[in-house]
């Protein structure tokens, strides 16, 4: 990628770029079977959070220009085409209003990145080429991860070798399910492996995964085995990011670092978007890992229409008026 | 600072909640103001400065209350009364339920308002203590509709006399006041000298629900006020606020016949286990010793942890608490605010200024210059036997020590003189559930801290206080019992000359821990026939048997734990051994009282024990309806160890019937027997002593009781104390149990018709009702 052409804020983008990678640990299952999660205490946290933290005016709008900077901006349909993601891709480089952003004294911003499938990563990087925007590819049999795993493995290396700087797995659901950690551990490994210096989010598809404790359990697991990122959800499932879950995967976030010095990001996919969601979610960020994550290369949102709410709750900062969607550039 | 600052440091900002609307509702007031009574306010009288503790700025003038002023509120409430009562369920519950509404309409102001006084954080005057407000009132609305149909023997007290504190200022208006109307009493009330600005408020919006005149009054002002009304004509107080000042109104109020509820201290223990989730324990102790600065009665200021997990929850702990933070109350992104009052702020600070125990970890974050703030304050590494492990500091200051075993966290856990709130965090629903009953508090919250519900009862234990607020055990400290009481008897003692009525020599003796005893004093009373011949001695129980009998019964604490089908068993044997010598006994009481009537009493107590035998496994708990995904688990525990001044009349039935619903609810039990006719009572020892009864289970004494009712009173280990005795002990009686805070149980000179079980009014006096919360989900 050509450093050269890069934005201070895409800079920031890459993991690599600040921070030493998740190198992984041997499976402590010590460790991985004494994690709880009460689920009625980290409700009652996710739900009091929001009243907690009031982000207004000058503040809001910052906050939300860096929710704008922290998406994946994704489109994952069985529809998509190669202008229909260069139509995303021109998004993601200006994707807020250049009136707005002088108004608010801000220079350009991009996303963290855009988030498509195999066949459309090349597309995407031809399109993003120059923006310092990395391309992440949702991979191994997503959503359900349930093709055969030579074909998975084989999937991240093409993606790879197409110009995805970012590989989404998803893990298997049924080694969580089974209580099979160390085939968990094993194929997270293996996925690493094949993504080579492409930076790995490890989908835990956790409305899939029938308790926070399991989250928490698979969360651990596959920061071991050297997920760069844990992210909530594929989008697909009945229920996606929440705030419950946020928590309890943030919260291992927060131990894995505390224990091994290895920052590892977070990504919420699917279910946000609204501006207000977007500032909660990053106050629980600043409030249970603190402000180092509130950064693209540490935090990202997968969302696709929360962009179009954010832009409408800017340009009523700017405005004074409330906005309307049609005001504001499709993706 | 411009948003591309911002977007680099990400910083909060300040997020001001505008204090313009309750701030300009005051000066509509007039910025001075006088007490609400019967239904008006008056003009404004001598006047004290209100302050805002955030900023030390001036917010009104309140009048100091007077006598005349307190004399003048009663009367109202007094003559509004009957009407209120007479008005019936349906018509009260009409006026809580526009009380209700009208809180939900006014909320911000309120909420507002109670921050500007008070100091606790916007959040939680407006998420918490209003809504919980409304919750109360909406809730005894249902009772006052229920009331007829569901308590059908109940009737109000009268005139309540109630003092709140200055912590939760509306939230403590609406436990007193809401089931105190519904039950159709009419309340004098008066709010914290630092805080009377909601309750204000309050007056101002009952005139639109419909509250008839007098039925509520607030009389403003401090302390002195607050004597006042405990020594108005009024037939109940209702106290929330520190143990020392519930003492003193305990004493105060001792022989007066007034009914007494104290709300008052702690120092409630939280207890990690070391298989909880520590992460959300951690955020348990935010909402526990960080909410409202800490200035929380049930507030989880010991903190106990497990010692495999102590070094890093300990860790994770400083961790949140440096992320704490404190400033202005109307920062609606603050988590603490001020400290009441300076004057409460130097007593915080000189209590930990005087600690040099232990490791003291300080939130770093910075107090505002001006207003009353303390930082939040950890000290661990200390031990029970440090000051500020025994001492409510009543302020954002956590202290810790370790434990090893359940067995020890328990014990540990109960080592305190109060006796209000428990936290316990384990995933192991076998460890929680185990240990919550055996903690020495009236609520219990598992995996969870300061759940507050109208439905469910809140209330201590030991010197914590007495009564509960909420729930249906609430309103048993509003009502009393429809039927008219009949005048006490005097009973004097028989008199005679000459010697033994039979041929033998009998030596009746106390029974103390499961054996027969002779008095400690050496002496001892005649007890003579009707007929004038000299039937025994009883034996004069003085101070130092009393000492023993507690001794006894506080050996036996394993009578707690047992079933009900045990207790109920051992019941039914005692009335079959009784059974067996009715004519025995049925001789005896005639003897000593003459009559006929002996052999009615005994066949009177034998199924009197049929009947507490019969409860001891059937005086269910309640599972409450709190708005949580759990339960809330009522669950009815023994007093502990109870003394009885046995009455003077019946003297075998009106010991049994005090006796067998004690000990059918697990208690321990000292008798002082009939003064004037004992004899039957120590025969009735030898039933005791072939029906299985474990020693120190039941102890008898016999004596006068004047000589005893101050020792027990007074005694430190009697949880509870009862009489049936002369009415001129009342006084003894309540003026002693200040001691240690005991519950007592007097008849206000009222007969107790012996023949007719009153398990109504004995079971629940035989019992402590422990709310144990259990939120639950996967």
């Amino acid at each position: 990628m050509p450093v050269d052409t890069m934005t201070n804020t895409a800079l920031a983008q890459l993991p690599q770029v600040t921070e030493p990678r998740n190198a992984g640990m041997p499976l402590d299952l010590n460790w991985v079977l004494s994690a709880q999660a009460n689920t009625s205490a980290i409700e009652r946290r996710a739900a009091s959070l929001p009243a907690r933290r009031s982000v207004k005016k000058a503040h809001q709008a910052a906050w939300l220009l860096k929710a704008v900077t922290c998406i994946d901006l994704t489109t994952l349909s069985g529809d998509d085409t190669a202008r229909r993601v260069g139509r995303l891709c021109a998004k993601a480089r200006q994707p807020v209003a250049a009136s707005v952003l002088n108004a608010l004294g801000m220079p350009p911003i991009t996303t963290g990145a855009v988030c498509v499938y195999h066949e459309m990563i090349a597309p995407a990087v031809d399109a993003l080429r120059g923006s310092g925007i990395p391309v992440a590819a949702v991979s191994t049999g997503f959503p359900a991860g349930l093709s055969p795993l030579p074909l998975r493995i084989a999937e991240i290396e093409q993606s790879v070798a197409a110009g995805a700087a970012e590989i989404d797995i998803v893990i298997s659901r049924r080694h969580v399910l089974e209580g099979n950690w160390q085939a968990l551990y094993d194929e997270m490994r293996a996925f690493r492996a094949a993504c080579g210096d492409a930076h790995v989010k490890a989908i835990l598809a956790t409305g899939e995964l029938g308790s926070l404790r399991n989250v928490a359990r698979a969360s651990l697991v596959c920061m071991m085995a050297g997920a760069d990122f844990i992210k909530t959800s594929t989008g697909k499932e009945a229920v996606n990011a929440t705030l419950p879950v946020t928590l309890v995967m943030i919260r291992a976030i927060r131990d894995y670092y505390d224990r091994t010095g290895y920052r590892v990001g977070y990504k919420p996919a699917g279910g946000i978007s609204k501006a207000k969601d977007a500032i909660t979610y990053l106050a629980l960020i600043k409030e249970e890992l603190g402000d180092r994550w509130l950064q693209p290369d540490l935090f990202r949102f997968g969302a696709s229409s929360l962009l179009n709410d954010i832009e409408r709750q800017l340009e009523h900062h700017v405005t004074g008026n409330y906005s309307a969607s049609y005001r504001h550039p499709t993706s | 600072m411009t948003v591309s600052d911002i977007f680099e440091t990400m910083d909060y900002g300040p997020a001001p909640e505008s204090a313009a609307e309750a701030l300009g509702w005051i000066v509509d007031q007039g910025s001075r103001f006088g007490h609400f009574i019967n239904g008006e306010m008056t003009p404004p009288g001598e006047v004290f400065e209100s302050r805002n503790p955030a900023n030390g700025e001036i917010l009104a003038h309140i009048t100091q209350g007077t006598q005349a002023d307190v004399d003048a509120a009663v009367r109202a409430a007094r003559s509004a009364q009957p009407k209120w009562e007479a008005a019936g369920g349906h018509a009260r519950a009409k006026v809580l339920y526009a009380l209700a509404r009208l809180l939900q309409k006014h909320s911000r102001l309120f909420a507002v308002l109670e921050t500007l006084d008070n100091g606790k954080p916007i959040r939680e005057a407006r998420d918490i203590d209003i809504p919980l407000a409304q919750r109360h009132f909406y809730y005894h609305a249902g009772m006052a509709q229920l009331m007829e149909s569901e308590l059908p023997d109940a009737a109000a007290l009268g005139v309540c006399g109630q003092v709140i504190p200055w912590n939760f200022p509306l939230l403590m208006l609406a436990w007193k006041v809401a089931p105190a109307l519904a039950m159709g009493n009419t309340v004098v009330l008066k709010p914290a000298e630092y805080t009377s600005l909601t309750a204000l408020l309050f007056a101002d919006i009952c005139g639109q629900a419909g509250v008839p005149k007098g039925v509520v009054n607030i009389v403003t002002g401090n302390g002195a006020v607050g004597e006042m009304i405990v020594s108005a004509e009024v037939d109940k107080v209702a106290f929330t606020g520190s143990t020392a000042v519930g003492r003193r109104i305990r004493e105060a109020t001792a022989g007066s016949g007034k009914a007494l509820s104290l709300e008052l201290g702690g120092k409630s223990p939280y207890i990690v286990f070391d298989d909880a989730d520590l992460d959300s324990a951690v955020e348990g102790l935010v909402d526990a010793i960080w909410f409202n600065q800490g200035q929380v009665c049930c507030a989880g200021s010991r903190l106990l942890v497990h010692e495999p997990v102590a070094d890093l929850f300990y860790a994770k702990l400083r961790a949140r608490m440096d992320k704490l933070r404190i400033g202005s109350p109307l920062d609606k992104s603050i988590d603490v605010g001020a400290i009441v009052d300076p004057k409460q702020l130097a007593s915080i600070t000189t209590l930990v200024a005087a600690n040099t125990a232990g490791t003291t970890h300080v939130a770093p974050c910075d107090l505002p210059v001006e207003g009353s703030f303390y930082p939040p304050t950890l000290i661990t590494g200390l031990h029970p036997a440090d000051t500020l492990m025994q001492e409510e500091i009543f302020g954002p200051v956590l202290v810790s020590t370790t434990f090893r075993t359940p067995e020890e966290a328990v014990s540990i856990a109960n080592n305190t003189r109060y006796g209000l709130a428990a936290s316990v965090w384990s995933e192991n629903v076998n460890l929680a559930l185990d240990i919550a009953p055996k903690l020495a508090a009236g609520i219990v919250w598992i995996n969870g801290t300061n759940m507050m519900d109208a439905a469910a009862g809140f209330g201590g234990i030991r010197e914590s206080g007495f009564g509960r607020e909420g729930g249906w055990e609430g309103l048993a400290a509003y009502t009393k019992s429809k039927a008219k009481p009949k005048a006490l008897r005097t009973i004097q003692p028989m008199t005679g000359s000459g010697g033994p009525a039979d041929g033998i020599d009998r030596t009746a003796k106390l029974y103390i821990g499961g054996k027969q005893a002779r008095p400690d004093s050496g002496y001892s009373t005649e007890i003579w026939a009707k007929n004038g011949a000299l039937l025994g001695h009883a034996p004069n129980a003085s101070r130092k048997d009393i000492r023993n009998a507690v001794e006894a019964a506080q050996a036996a604490k394993g009578w707690a734990r047992t079933t009900g089908h045990l207790r109920a068993q051992i019941l039914y044997f005692i009335a079959e051994n009784l059974a067996i010598r009715a004519d025995e006994f049925a001789l005896r009481l005639d003897a000593m009282q003459g009559g006929k009537s002996g052999a009615k009493e005994v066949e009177a107590a034998v199924q009197s024990l049929f009947t507490y035998a019969a409860w001891a496994d059937k005086y269910d708990g309640k599972i409450h309806g709190v708005p949580i995904r759990g339960v809330a688990l009522a669950m009815k525990e023994p007093v502990g160890v109870i003394a009885a001044l046995c009455p003077a009349t019946a003297p075998l039935l009106g010991m049994v019937a005090v006796m067998a619903p004690a000990i059918a609810m697990g208690n321990r039990i000292v008798l002082s027997a009939s003064q004037p006719f004992p004899l039957a009572a120590t025969d009735f020892a030898q039933i005791l002593e072939t029906s299985d009864v474990p020693a120190g289970v039941v102890n008898i004494l016999t004596g006068p009781h004047a000589d005893v009712a101050d020792t027990m009173a007074r005694h430190m280990d009697i949880d509870a104390l009862w009489s049936f005795s002369d009415p001129s002990l009342d006084t003894v009686v309540e003026h002693g149990s200040a001691s240690n805070l005991k519950r007592t149980w007097v008849q206000n000179g009222h007969a107790v018709d012996w023949m007719k079980p009153d398990a109504r009014s004995f079971l629940p006096q035989s019992t402590e009702v422990k709310n144990i919360w259990v939120p639950y989900g996967e």
